[in-house]
């Protein structure tokens, strides 16, 4: 019944090159769709002030907050929405959001 | 001819489609259509035909299993009217986008309030714009012929989109007509059974509904966009298919009497064999009249319909809804608008008319008709409302 693999295209792409009905027919591609285009602001770390705590990392709802090789935090910008609960979470005031011209 | 038998629409709608070789039925019950999910849970309960039948707690539901049924390769169908419809709306234009070809019947009854179960097409115009295919039938061998029809059309693989056949509530679902049905082995050579262009299945994972940013969501619009109008050449080529083989020809837009005529009415549904016999009858009297039906309602039939009523003087539009607060009734507004560019084009009526189950007789076209001589023009006008 399986299906035989469909070749999958580049996306995005002209609206006649899309798959039907938008489907993706590569298991795990949704890191390939960068979704951190549209915020209008982005966390910026005091390092100064971090006590390692994780909670930023634990929060994100986008799951991009990545623990950095000496223990702190940081945001790949390519998925982040800015929605700044990374910011409002962190009780030592290590993050601030700074809109995205700065 | 094949032998005829008598049959209640509604009963004859879920016999048509037990022929079609389905996998799974969502139906919940809704006047004027319950006897179609009544009747379609009787099939399958008594292992007539190898199918699922869920039994949702909603329309909402019932649409929205059937998405999962569909994307999985299923051939689904289901059957609502009215506010099952509009229960469904969120879900139908999501259908259509992940090109799913779910099939539908829709017993035509008019929206609340106030409550109402009887006919119009009130119901369906607010999903005018979900992006399925939509035709109307006439009588009760057209509820068989198209319900057929419509899962070849919409399993196309140049079509992949969702088709719902209207059925005027009560004033075709509940009348008993002497029908005749394909068989079984006629179907199955006319329909064979479903080749998904993609199914989810756990041996190959795929993604289907996903999400589209600003930089890729006209461009789906445009795709589906795109697929829905092209969709009327498959129309075409499987309605000349099904007149080949069971010798009953449809077109997108019909006409009737209406070469010589100078004035001519548009009907959708089940009013056309009423304004027929009306036009007969003015006919007899040496009147030029004639009429147009509209068969496919979206993709709207543009071609056809300009060529339908090329050389008619007077257009009388006939519409069994209104968009409240606008130009006058949805097909009378689309008729006008695809009619505006073109040099010689008639005088257009837009009569609204036969709303929440109104009877419209053969005298009530007459009128019309006469009314169309007289009048001055407004935008539009309701017929029989006590003023
Ligand atoms: S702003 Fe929001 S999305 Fe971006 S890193 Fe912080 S929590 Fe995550
Ligand atoms: S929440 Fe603040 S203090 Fe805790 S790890 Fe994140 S940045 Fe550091």
């Amino acid at each position: 019944m399986a299906k035989k693999k469909t070749e999958q295209k580049k996306w995005p792409e002209k609206w006649h090159e899309l798959n039907p009905g938008c489907m993706v027919f590569a298991a795990g591609n949704a890191a390939n769709y960068k979704t951190g285009s549209w915020k209008s602001q982005h966390p910026v770390w005091d390092n100064s002030k971090c006590i390692k705590c994780g909670i930023c990392y634990i929060f994100c709802p986008e799951g991009c907050i990545q623990e950095t090789q000496d223990g702190f935090y940081e945001a790949n910008l390519d998925y982040c929405k800015g929605c700044g609960i990374c910011a409002h979470e962190c009780w030592p005031g290590a993050i601030v959001m700074r809109e995205e011209e700065e | 001819m094949g032998k005829r038998v008598g049959m209640e629409v509604a009963i004859a709608a879920a016999e048509a489609v037990a022929l079609c070789n389905i996998d799974v039925a969502a139906v919940y019950p809704i006047t004027p259509q319950s006897h179609i999910a009544e009747h379609m849970a009787d099939i399958i309960h008594d292992g007539r035909i190898d199918a699922e039948f869920i039994t949702v707690e909603s329309e909402h539901s019932a649409i929205s299993a059937l998405a999962g049924a569909s994307a999985a390769g299923a051939r689904a169908y289901t059957a609502t009217s009215s506010q099952g419809l509009m229960l469904m709306h969120e879900i139908l234009p999501i259908v259509s986008a992940m090109r799913l070809p779910v099939c539908m019947a829709n017993a035509n009854r008019a929206v609340s309030g106030p409550l109402n179960i009887w006919n119009d097409h009130t119901d369906i115009m607010p999903q005018r714009d979900s992006g399925w295919i939509c035709l109307f039938t006439e009588n009760g061998q057209e509820a068989i012929d198209l319900s057929i029809m419509s899962f070849k059309i919409a399993e196309d693989p140049e079509v992949m989109l969702p088709c719902v056949v209207n059925i005027d509530g009560f004033q075709l679902t509940h009348m008993i007509e002497p029908l005749e049905f394909p068989s079984q082995a006629e179907v199955a050579k006319f329909l064979p059974p479903r080749k998904p262009f993609a199914q989810l299945h756990p041996d190959n994972p795929i993604s289907m509904g996903c999400f589209a940013m600003p930089d890729t969501y006209a461009e789906t619009v445009k795709a589906k966009e795109e697929a829905l109008r092209g969709s009327k050449k498959v129309v075409t080529r499987v309605f000349a298919e099904w007149a080949k083989r069971f010798g009953r020809k449809y077109n997108v837009v019909e006409t009737y009497r209406a070469k010589d005529a100078d004035t001519l009415m548009l009907t959708m549904g089940s009013m056309g064999e009423t304004a027929a016999t009306a036009v007969d009858e003015m006919r007899k009297a040496g009147r030029k009249v004639g009429l147009v039906k509209l068969r496919l309602w979206r993709p709207f039939p543009v071609e056809e319909i300009k060529a339908a009523v090329a050389g008619c003087k007077t257009l009388i539009v006939m519409d069994r809804a209104i968009s409240t607060g606008g130009a006058g009734g949805p097909v009378a507004t689309d008729v006008k608008s695809i009619l505006y560019g073109e040099k010689k084009r008639p005088r257009i009526l837009n009569v609204i008319a036969g709303l929440g189950g109104r009877d419209l007789t053969v005298g009530d076209f007459v009128n019309m008709f006469d009314l169309a001589k007289k009048k001055k023009d407004e935008p539009f006008e309701f017929y029989g409302v006590r003023e």
